[in-house]
């Protein structure tokens, strides 16, 4: 039993750490975006490797801890629980990186008029993976809970990013298209991002109460 | 652990199941079932049914009640002297605790498995025959010798023995002569079968076939499962039932109470934090 609460206590840690390490980055690629700074971009995009990597350890762990103990009820709630969630961190580590491409690609063009400020939806997006990480840590069932309902917040915005794009389009801005796609792809990085904070809530909700709330079945 | 230490069975708080203790389609009704080894009671208000054609598992540490509880449905603590039962038990409508009830029918209707096989010392055929011919369930060689086939094909073993009938049971092997004591049981046409740890003295692939074979017999038979084993009673059972201390805990769907237990002492004992 020692032996396998020891093993429980270690799976924990390791989400924990890896959740650490994906918030900062989450924080450092939102400061890339927002002050165009490649080399903070291409340094985020290099380190990826290191969630890859403890991405691998913490669901080899939880394997091997379902193989060798037979978890049931809370405690095989809770790993079947982090390995979704890291699934998911590794997941917003992938977006990190995909935005660092765009910043790079963008970050020598000038502000063009019809740019989208980002920082209020990056903000949003890192706000939610920061909730819903403590809500994990804290078995926090109402800020969980809080954090699904934020995600319409960041998908509205992200719809407003779209319609600002299409709206240069349509006004006659052609001279560079590229530009644009990526600005949108910023735009649906974010969002995918705060989709798996969401996803990461969710699970949290499951481990809480047995229920799976994906969805939109939460009551 | 303090949870099970404040734990008081002769509350009537304490004693209220939580879950679902009833069946839509009951083959056997339990209600407000007391069991006491003289002055010492050991099961407390237990109301509980055991559907038709499904297998109930009933869990718990040691000294908990599920093994006594097992014996009050065939009357089988009849043979403890110092043992008293009481509240209701009925096989479909027939209160089996009835004085007019005649217990050797009845122990062939609800038919017992034991921890350890225990074929009388007789050939593998006399092992079978004897119970139906006890019965009168049988009345020519014949009709012997088909119901002897028939219920050790359904208890998966005939192939393995059909050309060494005449041979002492009790030279199969453990998992085998555990088939043997479960065609047995069928051979006298019971309508449920209870299981007291059937697999405890078996190596894990007798145990694969025993359990296989219960799946198979759920189709005809309504099986009551006492097992040590959570991971059995998670392979084998459609409900589980826990008992604590002599108090029916908490009786759920079997995949529901593994993953989702309702009480703290059904959380407490299935993730191994006590028992």
């Amino acid at each position: 039993m020692k032996h396998f609460q020891r093993g429980l206590d270690k799976v924990k840690k390791m989400i924990l750490s890896l959740g650490a390490l994906v918030e900062q980055r989450v924080h450092r690629i939102k400061t890339a975006v927002e002050e165009r700074d490649v080399t903070l971009a291409r340094e985020i995009r290099h380190l990826d490797h290191e969630i890859d990597e403890m991405e691998v350890e913490i669901e080899e762990e939880c394997l091997k801890i379902i193989a060798l103990h037979q978890p049931v009820a809370s405690d095989l709630r809770f790993l079947i629980a982090v390995i979704k969630i890291n699934n998911d961190l590794e997941r917003i580590g992938d977006q990190v990186v995909n935005i660092a491409q765009r910043v790079e690609r963008i970050a020598k063009r000038p502000v063009a008029p019809y740019h989208f400020d980002y920082s209020v939806m990056a903000d949003k997006a890192e706000t939610m993976l920061r909730m819903s990480l403590d809500a994990l840590v804290n078995q926090d069932l109402d800020m969980a809970i809080k954090v699904l309902t934020l995600d319409d917040e960041v998908d509205a915005i992200k719809d407003e990013a779209y319609d600002r794009i299409k709206q240069a389009l349509a006004d006659g801005v052609t001279e560079d298209v590229g530009y644009m796609i990526n600005l949108l792809l910023i735009s649906r990085h974010i969002e995918r991002l705060a989709d798996h904070a969401t996803n990461i809530a969710e699970e949290v909700v499951y481990m809480i109460e047995g229920e799976i709330v994906r969805h939109g079945v939460l009551e | 652990m303090s949870d099970s230490d404040k734990f008081d069975p002769t509350d009537p708080k304490t004693q209220k199941t939580v879950g679902n203790p009833l069946s839509e389609n009951p083959r056997m009704s339990c209600r407000d079932v007391d069991v006491y080894y003289a002055d010492k009671q050991a099961i407390f208000n237990v109301s509980l049914d055991i559907g038709k054609n499904e297998v109930i598992a009933l869990i718990g540490p040691s000294g908990c009640g599920k093994s006594t509880f097992l014996r009050c449905l065939n009357r089988m603590n009849d043979t403890i002297d110092i043992c008293r039962v009481s509240g209701e038990i009925k096989l479909d409508d027939t209160d089996i605790y009835d004085p007019a009830i005649d217990v050797v029918p009845l122990r062939a209707q609800v038919g017992m498995v034991f921890q350890k096989p225990n074929p009388f010392p007789k050939s593998i055929y006399d092992n079978i025959a004897y119970g139906p011919k006890i019965h009168g369930l049988v009345n020519s060689r014949a009709e012997t010798d088909e119901v002897v086939e028939m219920s050790l094909r359904k208890a998966g073993l005939w192939d393995e023995v059909k050309d060494r009938l005449d041979q002492p049971g009790t030279g199969l092997s453990g998992g085998q002569q555990q088939r043997l004591c479960i065609a047995r049981t069928i051979a006298v046409n019971p309508e449920v079968i209870l299981m007291d740890e059937p697999c405890s003295a078996l190596d894990p692939i007798a145990t694969s076939i025993i359990e296989d074979l219960i799946h198979e017999l759920r189709t005809q038979y309504t099986i009551a499962i006492v097992t040590h084993s959570m991971q059995q009673a998670s392979r084998v059972s459609q409900r589980t039932a826990y008992f604590h201390l002599g108090v029916l805990i908490e009786v759920g769907k079997t995949d529901q109470l593994f993953t989702r237990p309702l009480h703290k002492l059904t959380q407490d004992y299935i993730t191994g934090r006590f028992g």
